[in-house]
């Protein structure tokens, strides 16, 4: 039993909810009144657009790549959801499902040619914000009703980003982790050979992932103005951060398809979290990158100690 | 060797040649003495990304995998340091620069750390580390309004018939490094991690430690620009490095070095942040709006690399 608990496999797989459980812990002790309905959804309230946006990242991780776009990715469809799908339900719609296709074909390029995907997403990122710029020149418009609505759902006991957080890990977790498709896909990332060999398509896999990425994108996007009520095109510059950051906190490795989606979303809740602690420490908002950044070496730092006793055994 | 092959082998002609039709484009449409006025601020400007750029290229052609993401960070954190140790004073000029190449090494040797110790992929070891890197300049550098020693803004911005004495001192800078990639032991040693890494170890080259001067060349060269660039602009700002981080790293792309890594080139970068540059020079008269400007930025970038992104790393 006590080799169990103390293998690297078992450790590895609880550190993520390891550190969220501590910095909750450490947020209770600080502020107990936190520990309420309303506290916890104040506190937890973005984790709900960010969460999504890890998703995304974790997809596009899981086969080898980095995207280093998603940010104003989120910040475009989070334009396009306060203009067009507010004032034109139909173009609003045909221009998101415009941008998941793009998504799938920057996959389908990434792979036909074989290309650094860090470079091929960082120019994207300026394409991105250029085309966010051109529908939002300055920061406003108003976010469709039903989303509005949606964000702000009253769910009883439970307040509604966790019960949304959950929800999306689970679901991912089952198409991902638990559909035979889903290990195709992961496999794309651990032995693209061995897939290739077995009939698989490697261009339809890196389509597909790219394209629920795009498609989570969207979702962060409306979901964030679903919170904000209006857009702006910088409005999740910092996403691509906590997107990476999300995902390695989660348990992601960066190469070879090992992901876990509960934990990208422990991962992303984590992150959130680390704002509001911050705040009660009164440490200055100065150092709230610098300490998620500090959080992301402790835990790679931890992570690399397991492997290594790992290497030992 | 007909001509033909030996422009094809020269995959840095093409950022030349597509600085001088940009500029040619924007010359003609603002017509008379203005495009040499154009060639001269896009020099003073090319000059900065050139410099980070340099370190990028040793960094990418270490191979797949290897990106430096900390040089915005480091950027705004030299320059902030620098700035406020001297104080507007040029008696302390020395003491700045020292100051500011001490950042530098700090940099590269806690990236290097993660790197090796942590066993981080040096994109995210990186990327954490510019996270830190940031946030010390912004609690050091807060309300930060300090003039650059009147020495430093005179030598940023000096000009030698015409000519920006900055921009002369780094490409006699380049033509060091280029002596330095294709003649040196360092430089040769980077060549061949990039090609084969296993093939470089077994060969008896020190591959932790070319990967280690590597990552400290990227971060000096990083908050070298910081320093000069706060000379240049009248002070440091915390968002100064920010554009530096595409633009690093779309310079060695543009300008030929091969991003699978074991291909690198110097002068493509020069003609490479030229072309960027000047690219950006000729929207801006066109009149074209901050929107088309980024997209098509971000469309040239993709697109370059499409072209060049044919070769597969040598096995």
């Amino acid at each position: 039993m006590v080799d169990r608990l103390t293998s690297p496999r078992f450790l590895r797989a609880v550190l993520p909810a390891a550190s969220f459980a501590i910095l909750l812990i450490a947020i209770f002790y600080l502020k107990p009144r936190t520990m309420s309905y309303f506290g916890l959804n104040l506190m937890l309230q973005y984790t709900v657009p960010i969460a999504l946006a890890t998703i995304a990242q974790m997809f596009i991780i899981t086969v080898n790549d980095l995207d280093l776009s998603i940010g104003p990715f989120v910040g475009l469809t989070a334009c396009i959801g306060a203009t067009w799908l507010a004032d034109t339900p139909l173009l609003g719609i045909l221009a998101l499902a415009g941008c998941v296709a793009a998504y799938a074909a920057l996959g389908a390029l990434i792979h036909w040619r074989n290309l650094p995907s860090i470079v091929v997403t960082l120019g994207m990122s300026f394409v991105w914000l250029g085309i966010a710029v051109l529908i939002l020149p300055t920061p406003g418009g108003t976010a469709p009703g039903w989303v509005k609505w949606l964000m702000g759902v009253k769910t009883p006991v439970v307040p509604f980003p966790i019960v949304a957080t959950v929800v999306i890990g689970l679901v991912v977790h089952l198409l991902l982790m638990r559909s035979s498709y889903g290990a195709v896909l992961r496999g794309a990332g651990g032995n693209p050979r061995a897939i290739g060999r077995a009939g698989w398509s490697l261009l339809k896999t890196k389509m597909v992932m790219f394209g629920a990425a795009g498609f989570f994108g969207v979702l962060s996007g409306l979901s964030l103005i679903g919170l904000t009520s209006a857009a702006d095109a910088h409005i999740a510059d910092r996403y691509t951060l906590y997107a990476i950051a999300g995902v390695i906190l989660g348990g992601g490795e960066f190469v070879g398809g090992r992901v876990s989606p509960i934990g990208a979303v422990i991962g992303a809740m984590t992150l959130t979290l680390t704002g509001s602690f911050l705040t009660f420490l009164k440490i200055s908002p100065d150092w709230q990158i610098g300490a998620q950044g500090g959080i992301l070496i402790i835990v790679l730092a931890l992570r690399a100690l397991i492997n290594r006793r790992e290497g030992l055994v | 060797m007909t001509s033909l092959t030996w422009i094809s082998q020269k995959a840095w002609i093409w950022s030349f040649v597509g600085a001088f039709v940009v500029w040619l484009a924007t010359a003609l449409y603002i017509g008379g003495a203005g495009g040499t006025a154009v060639i001269t601020t896009a020099l003073s400007f090319a000059t900065f990304t050139v410099i980070v750029g340099i370190g990028q290229m040793f960094v990418i052609t270490t191979g797949p995998g290897n990106v430096d993401l900390s040089i915005p960070a480091t950027i705004s954190f030299s320059g902030a340091v620098a700035m406020k140790i001297m104080d507007g004073s040029n008696a302390m000029l020395p003491i700045g620069f020292a100051a500011s190449m001490a950042c530098g090494l700090v940099v590269g040797l806690f990236n290097y750390i993660l790197i090796r110790i942590l066993r981080i992929p040096p994109i995210i070891a990186t990327l954490s580390s510019s996270f830190l890197v940031l946030s010390t300049a912004i609690a050091y550098g807060r309300g930060l309004k300090i003039k650059p020693p009147p020495l430093l803004a005179e030598f940023a911005t000096a000009r030698l018939l015409g000519i920006p004495v900055l921009a002369i001192v780094i490409i006699l800078f380049a033509v060091v490094m280029s002596v330095v990639l294709n003649r040196t032991m360092y430089g040769r040693s980077v060549l061949a991690i990039g090609q084969n890494q296993r093939a470089a170890w077994l060969a008896g080259i020190n591959v932790e430690r070319i990967r280690f001067y590597t990552y400290v060349l990227s971060a000096l060269l990083a908050a070298l620009c910081g320093f000069l660039l706060s000379g240049f602009s009248g002070g440091a700002s915390l968002n100064m490095g920010q554009e530096y981080l595409l633009a690093s790293i779309a310079v060695v792309v543009i300008g030929g070095t091969s991003v699978a890594g074991g291909k690198a080139n110097v002068p493509g970068i020069w003609g490479a942040a030229m072309f960027m540059f000047l690219l950006v020079t000729m929207l801006n008269t066109f009149g074209v709006s901050a929107g088309i400007r980024l997209i098509l930025t971000g469309l040239i970038i993709v697109a370059v690399i499409t072209i060049a992104g044919g070769d597969k790393p040598p096995r």
